[in-house]
Order: C-alpha cells, then structure tokens, then sequence
C-alpha cells in the first residue's frame, strides 16, 4: 500500500503541512484543516451491443477550511504547488480577523479500520476484463426475453486517495475504492414499452463481479423489471396500508427521519426533528442505526473527510430518538458525540454530516405474515429514489416496481407511483418488522446541498398502517 | 480575480488546439479538446452572522479522440506538460477497447462555426464588489425576510454567489472557440413557525449575468418571506381529480420534461414516450416550444454547442406538432437527421444533449385571469421528488402549493402528489399564461391542466 502518497507524489513534509496549517489560522481561527484528495476515475459503457465509449480522468485538489465560532471560510487549489496551497490556507483565513490565536498542535496518526481492499481494488483490474463485463450484462439482458429492445450497461470505477490534517492534530490517510456496475432496459411489446433498471457494487475488489454481483445477476433483474411493467396496471391512488420490501427500499429511512437527523440541520433547530432527542419517534418496532464500519459497503469509510474513524450510530432505539448524526462543527457548537458523519463530495467542497449505510435492524415477523396482513393495499419492492424538506418534514420516494395486495395475497403489478409521508410520524405508524434485513445492493447516491456522495441504505420487510400512495387509479 | 483569468485565457486558448494537434500526432483521425476555467465565490450569512465564506479557481481539460471509428475521452485537472500528455496518450490507448462505431466522429467541417457579436453572456462586474459588499448582500436579503412578520423565526440564510468562466472548444478541422459567461446570483429562505411550533420554508432567488440585472436583495427577501408564510397551517386535501393549476417554477419543471423527452439520445434508443412521433400531433393547438440559443444575455444562450456547431433557434412543437428533435452530431446520424446544435459538453465523456433557452409561446390571460376560472382546483407551487417514466410518460411527484375555491386562493396544501401521463398532461392545456419570464434557460408561463389525480387523505 502506498502509505505517504501525497508525500512522495507531491513532496510534501509534516513541516509544510504544519506551516499551511499556521498559515490558515493566521488571522485568528479557531481551528483549520487540509483535504488532500487525488481520484482516479474509469467509465465505460456497452450500448446498442457496442462499447461506443470510454472515458478516464484524474482529478487532484487540496481545500482549505477554517472554522471560527460558527463561521466557515474555503478555498481551495487545483495545483498543490506550496505556495498554491498557502494562497488558498490565506484565503480562506480571512473569515477570522485577528491576530492568530489558536497553535497547531503536532500531528499525529490515529489508529484505523481497513474496511476494504487498497490492493486489486475494482480500479486495479484490466480494462479488458471490465469491457468483458458490459457485453456479458448485454448479451444475459437480450437473452432474458425477446421483447428486450434496448440494452445498456455501464461499468463505473474510482480510487479516491485523502490525506487529511487538521490543526487539532488530525492526520489521516485512506485509499478509498468503489466501483458499481448498472443496466438499463428497455422492453416494447406492440404499442407497449417499459423500462427496467439494476445496479449495485461497493468498496469492493473487481473480483465480486465475477461471482455475488455478476453482470447475468443485474441483467437479468432489469430485464425482469421491464416485462414485468409492460402489463403494469394504474396504481391507486390515496392512503392505503403500505408494505415495503427488503433492501433498497430502505430509501424510505433515508428520507423519512436521515436528513432530518444529520446535526447541521438539528444545530440550526430547522429539521422538524429538532428538539426530539428522547422522545418517541417510531413505534417500538424500530431500531434504526446510520453505519459507516460494514466491510466493502458503498456508505463505508474508514475515516471520514475530516479524518475522524466512522461509528456505527444509534439513531433510534425501540422507537425512541436516540442520536444525531454529527461532524466535528456540529459536535462542537452542539456539545455531541463526534459520530465521524463529516463528509463532501470532493476537495472543492466544505464538509458538513452526512449519512453513511442506514438501516433498520430486523425484526421477528415472517415476510409472508406481513403480506398475509394486509386486506387492500400496496407492496413496494423497488424504488427510484426520493426526496425530503427536511423543515416541514414532507418526503416522498418513487417506487418503480410495486403490486397491489388483495386479500393478503400479491396480484397486479403496478405502474410507477410515487409515496408521500411526514418523517416524524410515518415510522409510528409501522405495525411490522420482518426477520429478513437486506441492505441495498451499493448503488445510491445521496445529494445535499449540491454536494453528491455514495450511501447505503436498507430495511428488512415492513408494514406502514398509513401512507399516501400517488397513483392515478382508484383507492385501493 | 478577473485580471488573473484573462492572463489564464491566452494559456487555455493555445492548450486546446495544442491537445488536439499532439492527438493526432500520437495517432488519432480525429479528436477535440476542452479547456475550461473558473472562478466562485459564495457566502452565507445566517441570522445576521456570515456562516461561510468560499472563494476559489479551477481549470481543467478533457479531450476525446477517435482512432479510425473507436472513440475514448480524458480529463485532467493538471495541466503541467507531464498532466497534458498523460491525458492524451491515456485517451488513444483507451480508444484501443472501444468498438468499432459507424456513426462515431467529429461534426463535419462545413457544420462547425459561431455566433459572431457580443452575446452578452459575461460582465466584469459580477466580480466588482468587495467581500464586505458581498455578504451585505447576502445579509440583507435575509434581513429583508425576516422583517416581514414576527412569525419568520428562523432561517436557512440569505446568500450571494458570484462566478466567472471560460470555456475553449478546438477540434482536428481546425475549429477553435471560445466564450466566457458570468453569474451572480441573491437568494432568501426564511423559516416559519405558528402557534403549536409547526415549520415552513421557503426560498426566493434572483440570479443573472450582471449585477445590474440582479433584484434587489429587498424584494428577494420580501417575496422569499411571503411565499414561506403562505404555507403556515398548510393541510392535506382528499383524494379527487380537479383542474390544476401550475405556476411558473412547476410549469418550468413539466417542461423539464418534454425536454428530456425530445433529447435525442432518447429518441434514438426509444426511451422516450415522443419517439417516432415526429411530425404527428401528439399535444393540444396551443402549445408551442422553441429551443433558442441565440438570445442576448439568455441563461441558455452559447455562440457553439458542445462540438463546435452554431447555437440557433429550433421551433420543437408547434400548434401541438412535433416539428423537431434536439440532436447533436451523433443522435442526427442515428436518426438520418441534422444536428440542431444541441451538443452539450462536460470535460469528460461523449457529448449529450442540452437546452438552449427553451421555453413555452406564452398564450393571453394572466396568472390571477386563470386561478379565477377555477371553481375547485389546486395551485402547485412546489414538487417534491423527481417521479417520472420518460417511457411510458407517467408522472407522478409530491407537491405543495394552495387550494383554489370559486377562483380565489383559499388554503395551503401540502404532503399530496398528483399524477397523470405527460402525453395527456400536455395535450390538456386548457391555459397558457402570459407570464413568461427568464430566471433559467427553461421557462414556462402559468399552466392549466385537466384530468389529473391528486392523492392526499
């Protein structure tokens, strides 16, 4: 492992950083950091049966922040040449006025995880064996079914290399992979077309697309999808008992209560969760805790980008609101746990928390108890993502496949709808929890504030009493 | 800041073609290069206090290079001389597992051009004011909101942001272009609160290409505050099928859509519910799009597309006909047509499709005139979620907005969806607004649409 990187690549010294870091606190902050960051990304996708393109880029930075009371100043380079990187370290100092005042303390390095390769990481295999990829997903997707029109496959990888130094001392390096693989289909019979999409991956070596994640796997599972939505009916419209699926549709936590429990929002008292820590939020079926330690997940890290270890965070214990999800600003000025939630989407960018893996823990109740349940109402497998106002607490989530139930029994595919609720009470409304947890399979994307990062969610089966489902057909 | 870019431009605009001429060195038929630069500046100020403050430049380079029909691309953020030639020689070593590609390749030489003039796409002054100024502004758009009523509480902050670019286009036809484009931008979100603690948000927004267009951070906080405070006590509504009526941001955001739905990488892989449909009358007499790269100062507007082709104005639909796509080089082929120079280009990858300025012909009554004609019927202010099929055209997002009674606004709405087909949707216009104004490169007047499904109790 190439431990030093940003030494060797770019000779740098403790010393240097240390005087950068002296530098960004030279007009009084309270406290500085550097991100170093050099990614290395790879993009190739198959379309029409032909690899029509292919494409690489590298791109390295370094951002300078400096806290001071709740203030913030950024700037960052693009060229790590040192005087660069104390032009931005100036810049961005001058969101304090003053003399310095606060000494950078020796840096010194943590103890961390390794929660994933930095050796045949997915990035590390052969460009060929990664165009074999794409056409293998190609050709399982046109042999599912001959309504198959149109076939696209991508394979997408990076490895994101951080050092991280902070005037607390905080010196922290990681090599970061993640790569995922997706299939998008298209299936027209007649006047009819539907589509079907698949994807997954995660912090994890190229290996796990030859034999957990193949190409046949996500191939298979849009082209399902597709013929699957070609005789789709309406989906009703109205509340109705909803049941979620396992896995991905774990979007819902995400949406409903994760926005709303990242600190900023909490600190700033504008998330409709402020103020709740303690109280009641879920009914007592549900425990629900953000994890960035699970080996190779899409959500993991070993440290975050302000160089804290990640945790695995109760947000909420049997029903009761138990934590937030903290950076080090919020830990600071809120007097929390530092959780290791700080995270950006790249060196142009100021850190703030953010999610990582999410997920509900299982409960006992069979998944087929749980459909048996329900007399009318709607069972929702796959989703397309969603959206919340963190503020007023409204989230919706946009389910791509989904059935009705009738008499406990599933029937009628339906077509796509999307599911609208209020965060704070739609999880006391939920009446079952399966024994059958599935996280995603590592293909979310999570976007706040113009930023974007990679996150995990999931659920294991669930009953929701209550929810507003957006179809145009008649009630359910 | 600006002294330094312009220093910075003459570099970029010899690096390009120096890219492309060392591609087709190295060994490449065909190739084009990217150069672009930027500079932004932000703040925010929260309840009174600047909360951050970001000021930075970059530059970075892509190229994309064909070896006979196998196409690949590259980008870089270093541009030393090392930087540079890493990036092509990783370009044609990558195009060696690309496929061959009948219909690859750069636009022919006949099609590549510009607009000639000032376009007005960039102002100095965007970058005149001091930092003090700067978070003054920002400082009293959120003044300004809050002063409204006693009920605004709280905030997310007022801001400003101000950026300059410049982008370089050259290709092996010996194309080279090049423009630079400014922003500066005011924004608002109050927070509301009323008796039992329930909280509203809302934003406003004025962004342009010089201050001299910007609103006054005044009356962004001022409407940012009216259109917060309009939500308080907001409820949910039943579940029923009504005339909806749709103001200028959602009909924007519906508009989104067509334009997605005659992108022509769309068209070209039937992903679209509008393939094929060229030159039928899918939508109602009334409505009329036109893609417009060519207005002065337009948020949209360009003097080349992403590959070198002259920006011009595409009439899309017209009277309810289908009259164009919007292609770029390589969906034009596919689908025996013209390019209408729409290819959009980031620094990485193929060339999609963009927008020039798009908009909907505004037709007479005003947005009051239309919520009059209403007797039950929901205006949607805001969509939450991003709930469309482009196949199939089905359409389903969470909104908010305001319940209309006997044509006058009545109450807040919120936590619903509504929900239909884009295909019907825009073929049961029952009204066009003449409220047509730029604050993007989209814009849509005031919509009335029929037959839609509201889910809410």
């Amino acid at each position: 492992m190439d431990k030093r990187f940003f030494f060797e690549k770019y000779g740098l010294s403790e010393r240097e950083l240390e005087k950068y870091l002296s530098a960004a606190l030279s007009a009084g902050g309270d406290y500085a950091d550097l991100y170093f960051e050099y990614l290395t990304s790879t993009a190739l996708s198959v379309d029409e049966s032909m690899v029509k393109s292919a494409s690489q880029g590298i791109s390295a930075g370094c951002g300078v922040r400096v806290v001071t009371g709740e203030r913030t100043g950024y700037a960052y380079t693009d060229d790590l040449a040192p005087e660069k990187i104390l032009h931005a370290a100036r810049t961005a100092a001058l969101i304090a006025s003053g003399p310095a005042k606060t000494p950078v303390v020796s840096l010194k390095e943590n103890a961390r995880p390794s929660l994933y390769p930095v050796t045949n990481a997915a990035s590390d295999a052969e460009l060929a064996e990664k165009v074999k990829l794409v056409f293998r997903a190609d050709k399982a997707a046109r042999a599912y079914d001959s309504r198959i029109k149109e076939v696209r496959a991508a394979y997408a990888d990076e490895l994101r290399r951080i050092l991280v130094i902070g005037s607390d001392g905080t010196f922290a390096e990681d090599v970061q992979p993640l790569s995922r693989m997706s299939v998008f289909v298209i299936a027209r019979d007649g006047e009819l077309s539907a589509k079907g999409t698949s994807g997954g991956g995660g912090r994890n070596k190229f290996e796990i697309f030859l034999t957990e994640k193949t190409p046949e796997h996500f191939a298979t599972e849009a082209a399902r999808q597709a013929i699957l939505q070609l005789n789709a009916v309406s989906c009703p419209a109205g509340e109705m008992e909803v049941v979620l699926g396992p896995g991905w549709p774990g979007v819902l936590l995400h949406e409903a209560i994760g926005h709303g429990l990242e600190a900023d929002f909490n600190r700033k008292k504008t998330s409709a969760f402020s103020g709740l820590l303690g109280k009641r939020v879920a009914s007592d079926k549900c425990t629900v805790v953000d994890n960035g330690t699970l080996n190779e997940r899409r959500g993991s890290l070993n440290v975050d980008d302000e160089g804290n270890n990640t945790n695995n965070t109760m947000l909420i214990e049997n029903g009761i609101l138990r934590g937030y999800m903290a950076d080090k600003l919020s830990a600071r000025l809120m007097g929390l746990p530092n959780t290791g939630n700080g995270r950006r989407e790249s060196y142009e960018h100021i850190p703030m928390p953010r999610m990582t893996n999410t997920y509900m823990l299982a409960g006992e109740e069979m998944p087929e108890d749980i459909i048996k349940s329900v007399k009318r109402g709607l069972y929702a497998v796959n989703f397309a993502g969603g959206q919340v106002d963190i503020t007023n607490g409204k989230f919706v989530f946009a389910a791509s496949e989904a059935y009705l139930i009738e008499d406990g029994k599933i029937t009628a595919p339906v077509k796509d709808a999307t599911l609208i609720g209020n965060g704070p009470d739609v999880l006391t409304r939920v009446s079952m929890v399966g024994n059958d947890l599935k996280l995603d399979e590592g293909i979310g994307t999570c976007g706040k504030d113009g930023q974007s990062v990679p996150v995990g969610v999931g659920i294991p089966t669930l009953k929701i009493d209550r929810m507003t489902v957006g179809g145009t057909g008649s009630a359910a | 800041m600006a002294t330094t870019l312009r220093t910075v431009g003459a570099e970029l605009r010899e690096l390009a073609p120096a890219v492309v001429r060392r591609a087709t060195e190295l060994g490449a038929t065909a190739a084009e290069a990217v150069a672009s630069e930027g500079s932004e500046f932000s703040t925010v100020v929260r309840l009174g206090e600047v909360e951050t403050l970001k000021e930075s430049g970059s530059r970075a380079l892509g190229v994309r290079v064909f070896v006979g029909q196998h196409a690949a691309s590259t980008s870089t953020s270093d541009l030393s001389p090392e930087g540079v030639e890493q990036l092509v020689r990783a370009a044609i070593e990558l195009a060696k597992i690309t496929s061959e590609d009948p219909m690859g390749g750069i636009p022919a030489a006949e099609q590549l051009g510009q607009l000639e003039g000032d376009l007005g796409l960039y102002y100095d002054d965007v970058y005149s004011l001091s930092n003090e100024e700067r978070i003054a502004q920002a400082r009293r758009a959120e003044k300004a909101a809050l002063a409204v009523d006693s009920r605004l509480t709280n905030s997310d902050g007022g801001t400003f942001d101000a950026s300059i670019g410049r982008k370089v286009l050259a290709n092996s036809h010996g194309f080279t272009g090049e423009y630079r484009s400014s922003y500066c931008s005011i924004s608002a979100v109050p927070i509301a609160s009323d008796e039992a603690g329930n909280m509203q948000r809302d934003y406003w927004y004025s962004v342009a290409r010089t201050l001299a267009k910007l609103e006054s951070p005044e009356e962004v906080g001022r409407i940012a505050a009216e259109r917060t405070l309009r939500r308080l006590g907001a409820r949910k509504v039943k579940t029923q099928k009504v005339p909806i009526v749709f103001d200028r941001q959602t009909a924007g955001a519906l508009l989104d859509h067509i334009f997605d739905a005659v992108n022509g990488d769309a068209i070209y892989r039937h992903a679209s519910f509008l393939a094929g449909k060229l030159g039928e009358k899918p939508f109602g007499g009334n409505l009329t799009v036109i893609d417009d790269g060519t207005i002065a100062g337009g948020f949209g507007t360009r003097p080349f597309d992403g590959e070198g082709v002259p920006t011009r104005r595409t009439t899309v639909i017209e009277n309810g006909e289908l009259k164009s796509y919007l292609l770029n080089t390589y969906t034009a082929k596919k689908l025996g047509l013209a390019t209408t120079g729409n290819a959009s280009r980031g620094l990485a990858g193929t060339p999609g499709i963009g927008n020039g300025n798009f908009y909907v012909q505004p037709g007479e009554k005003s947005q009051e005139e239309i919520i009059r004609g209403v007797k039950q019927g929901l205006l949607v202010t805001e969509f939450l979620g991003f709930g469309v099929n482009l196949v199939t055209g089905d359409f389903s997002r969470g909104a908010s907005g305001m319940w209309i009674e006997n044509g006058e606004l009545a109450y807040p709405v919120e936590e619903i969806t509504v929900a239909g087909n884009l295909g019907e949707m825009f073929s049961n216009l029952a009204e066009i607004g003449n409220d047509l104004i730029w604050r993007g490169a989209v814009a849509c007047p005031t919509l009335r649409i029929e037959g839609m499904t509201i889910a809410g109790e």
